[in-house]
């Protein structure tokens, strides 16, 4: 083998070890990927709560069972399930190029969560009316009141948070300075947020149905 | 219509079928409440409901289906983190069945 020869192979060699070193982790892009990984982390967060919850529950002989109407849940469910339908048009849409389509549909998936934001609040206002609080309610163990507000609160500011990141998001990208990969990486965390409630309403709402 | 606006009307279709199925497997959860049956098998099917729900959502909302290296990647350390959790509940039912002050 001539030197030519193995210089060529020195080259071919370096490059591709270049590449492969500099190459997106499952060819995702970096920003992709930090948003994954923060789901990740955040879906053990969610875990965390979810089985401490489950676990006080179990462990309570008198845990009270208050909720006599699931119209407002089922609502809230509706809309949070139908705002990762307009996220998807949004993403879709994006991807295409059909910028002021996007928008539009990113604008009314921030409006549905906006909704569902009010609907909570309400819940929150109605149980605070009937006497449940952080440390009290009057049907038995305190524990309720603030695993509750704890768990369905982490998931409003997840919620309230996904709202002000949409708007932001989709103002930037109707200006020009955000492409359609931030769309798409915004709508991750928005589904993320719809498949959270997936399981809170059944731990936190269903469960606890007055029979 | 051009190729891209038929993979897009396609695309559309297909989410628009899988929003159908998690609607109506929410719509399952909410008929669960309602029968008579013990708690931990009201838990049981729910989150079994949940879980299809979740898969669906992963797989064709957030597109894990098109990248199986990073369905693989998030399927392994939310799993095992799960799994690593759930060692606790035997804990709580020695709390309610095992101690002298149980009921």
């Amino acid at each position: 083998m001539s030197q030519a020869d193995l210089s060529i192979h020195g080259q071919v060699s370096r490059t591709t070890a270049t590449e492969i070193m500099t190459a997106p982790a499952f060819s995702v892009p970096a920003k992709k990927m930090a948003m994954w990984l923060f789901i990740i982390a955040d879906t053990a967060t969610f875990a965390g709560c979810l089985f401490a919850y489950g676990f006080t529950r179990n462990a309570t002989p008198d845990w009270p069972r208050p909720f006599h109407s699931i119209t407002n849940v089922a609502v809230m469910t509706l809309i949070l399930l139908t705002s990762s339908l307009t996220m998807l048009f949004a993403v879709r849409h994006a991807e295409m190029g059909d910028k002021a389509k996007a928008f539009r549909w990113t604008m009314i998936t921030a409006v549905c969560g906006i909704m569902f934001a009010v609907l909570h609040i309400k819940e929150w206002i109605g149980l605070v009316g009937e006497g449940v609080t952080l440390f009290h309610n009057p049907w038995g163990t305190p524990l309720f009141g603030s695993l509750f507000f704890s768990v369905t609160g982490l998931h409003l500011l997840h919620v309230t948070g996904g709202v002000v990141a949409l708007i932001a998001v989709g103002l930037r990208y109707q200006g020009g300075r955000y492409n359609s990969d931030d769309i798409e990486i915004t709508g991750l965390y928005w589904h993320f947020v719809d498949l959270v409630w997936m399981f809170v309403v059944p731990l936190v709402y269903l469960l606890n149905l007055a029979h | 219509m051009t190729t891209a606006e038929t993979h897009k009307s396609g695309g559309m279709t297909k989410d628009l079928i899988v929003y159908a199925c998690i609607l109506a497997l929410a719509g399952i959860q909410f008929l669960i409440a309602y029968q008579d049956i013990s708690a931990s098998q009201m838990f049981v099917r729910m989150m079994s409901v949940a879980v299809i729900e979740a898969a669906l959502a992963l797989l064709f909302f957030m597109d894990l289906a098109k990248n199986r290296g990073l369905m693989w990647f998030f399927v392994i350390f939310t799993v095992f983190v799960l799994l690593a959790m759930q060692y606790g509940w035997t804990d709580s039912f020695r709390l309610t069945d095992g101690v002298p002050w149980a009921k």
